[in-house]
């Protein structure tokens, strides 16, 4: 099992490199030098200010050595100095230390996910296990229907009909922001469910694209297992049909969900541009679609970076789970 | 199999897709959203672009059948000539990205050893970059425009396609009429083309066709987010942001643009589904549900 995670391990880094070097290109991408942008938005710089910033940069060094220069200062998680007008640190925008937990934009956007991933699980599972043991059922076929609108609807749009729903017409829930105006007044117990009611819709609408998809998949996956021959074997020898079910077929069903644990990584992050944008959340996502909008290239980078580790965090997560769950793979 | 194998490939697939009810409504909402881009300006009312002081945020009524937005333009003329960007923006994208997976795919697939493993890399890597992510940094470099992202959009979308292609010419290759082919000193270029490409054509246009749909998907997200189709020009998405703005007051500006998405996605989602099951020879013959 070790020399198999050392192996996962080794096998990270040259995909690590590609990634640098993929984000590295794009910064070239752009027309001119990226420090024109800064010069356009701040005319009054001065032309020495402009050459001490291309050095910082290394624009006046070969495309290899800018590549190198730039990847021995990620490394260090150092990704330079958002060219907005308060000048910080693009890693500190991200995970700033001066603020408690719960107010760091990489934290927020990591809660969110993990919960939607669980919210995920808890309600697609099931359902596949469902749809999957009572085939061809009148549930099954309006769990398949359901299924199928939930792959096709934009989230972004269902995101605008909750709002207007539960928001405007009902007024049951908040529609923007992590917390109320009056939070520092609540009580505890108030403060808990200040924060969870703002967190329903943007962790539904965040899991909602995943939920379709994994309910689908797990259906198919459980019709794999049950056709197998020690399916049939466990009903013939008089199992009860839930202990076939749960104990024999669930856990064989459940090993490939556990590879999409780490595929649906970059699709959730990547849905965080969107959900924080719709609801308002100071999140990674938010200050992503913020530093696109502006052109804030130190910024566009470091994010894309961390987005791409987190990614690749989450496939290795996905291997240790499965190796831990598979005996074929613990025994080698 | 016997008597049936004698007819064409192609007269099965048609039987078994007309045999399939919701793949064939799939299809034909398909050729529907065609003729309505095809023929914008005979089924939109009024100029999508036509600005009326006079009648600014409209609800549904017998004028304007789907309301009109915050500068009295009506929605359903915008509705329907946005129905031909998301329709461009989806084929020029899932055209990319398809020849680049065909392209990569096969490379992999016939040759193996390096060329194999230096691209099944590539592929790794570029999975690994939230693909969102990806498009939005080269949006913020290179600028938004509906040329910009057929193209992102095609660029980071042929994974998909290239690891299909692979598999197809890894289990084709080894076929006898391959070796066949290769044992009469056939040009590899030739055997790819002639021998293994067309038989592995029908899975890469089933995935091109649901491929389709999510580049509808991102263009619209892309476009609500503000990064995609630049306005004036109406989209699907755009539309939908001034739904956003208007949230408290002009349902029908959120409601209309994202049932069209939705149809949209849903038709071609059955219609490629439909498909793939129609030309999976080991479904035929079995009738299922």
């Amino acid at each position: 099992m070790i020399p198999y995670l050392v192996k996962r391990l080794l096998e990270m880094i040259p995909t690590l490199l590609g990634i640098t070097i993929l984000s590295f290109l794009i910064i070239h991408l752009a027309p001119g030098k990226p420090t024109d942008v800064l010069t356009e938005m701040n005319p009054k710089i001065t032309p020495e200010a402009r050459e001490r910033l291309e050095k910082y940069y290394g624009l006046d060094k070969p495309v290899y050595t800018q590549y190198g220069l730039w990847l021995k200062r990620i490394v260090k998680f150092d990704f330079g100095e958002s060219f907005s007008t308060d000048r910080r640190p693009v890693i500190e925008k991200i995970w700033d230390t001066k603020q408690p937990l719960m107010e760091r934009r990489l934290f927020i956007t990591f809660v969110i996910n993990a919960l939607s991933m669980l919210l995920i699980f808890l309600i697609a599972i099931p359902i596949g296990v469902f749809s999957a043991t009572h085939q061809g059922s009148f549930s099954d076929k309006v769990t398949t229907v359901t299924v199928f609108v939930g792959f096709a609807t934009p989230g972004f749009w269902l995101a605008l009909l909750l709002m207007m729903l539960f928001g405007i017409h009902l007024g049951w829930l908040p529609i923007s922001g992590l917390k109320s105006m009056d939070y520092n007044t609540l009580s505890v117990f108030g403060k808990i469910w200040d924060r969870a009611e703002h967190l329903i819709l943007p962790v539904f609408i965040s899991s909602f694209g995943g939920l379709a998809g994994l309910s689908r998949f797990m259906r198919g996956s459980m019709l794999e297992v049950i056709r197998q021959d020690y399916i049939t074997v466990a009903r013939a020898k008089g199992l009860h049909e839930n202990t076939v079910v749960y104990r024999h077929a669930l856990r064989n069903a459940l090993l490939p969900i556990i590879t999409l644990l780490g595929l649906a990584v970059p699709g959730l992050i990547g849905g965080s541009v969107i959900f924080e944008n719709i609801f308002g959340i100071p999140g990674m996502g938010q200050l992503f679609y913020m530093s696109v909008m502006t052109r804030d290239y130190p910024l566009v980078m470091g994010i894309l970076t961390i987005g791409a580790f987190l990614t690749l965090l989450g496939n290795l997560l996905a291997d240790i789970g499965y190796m831990l769950t598979d005996p074929r793979i613990r025994a080698k | 199999m016997n008597g049936r194998m004698k007819k064409s490939p192609l007269k099965m697939y048609w039987k078994r897709l007309r045999q399939n009810k919701l793949a064939f409504i799939g299809g034909v909402m398909v050729l529907v959203l065609f003729l309505v881009a095809a023929f914008a300006s005979i089924f939109s009312p009024y100029d999508p672009n036509e600005i009326d002081r006079h009648n600014i945020l409209n609800p549904p009524s017998f004028t304007h059948p789907l309301g009109t937005d915050e500068l009295g333009r009506d929605i359903m003329s915008r509705m329907v000539w946005g129905s031909r960007i998301s329709l461009a923006v989806g084929f020029v994208a899932v055209g990319i990205a398809t020849l680049i997976g065909i392209l990569l795919g096969s490379l992999a697939g016939y040759y193996g050893g390096w060329a194999e493993r230096i691209i099944m890399r590539f592929i790794d890597i570029m999975l690994s970059i939230p693909t969102f992510f990806l498009i939005l940094a080269v949006i913020a470099f290179i600028g938004p425009s509906i040329w910009n992202i057929m193209v992102i959009i095609g660029l980071t979308s042929w994974m998909g396609v290239a690891r299909l292609v692979r598999a197809e010419f890894l289990t084709l290759k080894e076929r006898e009429y391959v070796l066949a082919a290769r044992a009469l000193g056939v040009s590899d270029l030739m055997i790819i083309l002639k021998h293994i490409m067309v038989n592995s054509m029908a899975p890469v246009f089933v995935s091109a066709i649901l491929g389709v749909a999510s580049a509808i998907l991102v263009e619209s997200a892309l476009s609500f987010l503000g990064l995609g189709v630049q306005p004036p020009t109406p989209s699907w998405g755009n539309i939908l942001t001034s739904g956003k703005d208007n949230i408290e007051i002009a349902w029908w500006l959120s409601v209309f643009p994202g049932l069209a998405i939705l149809i949209t996605v849903m038709s071609y989602n059955l219609f490629g589904e439909g498909l793939r099951d129609a030309i999976d020879p080991r479904l035929w013959g079995t009738e299922e549900q």
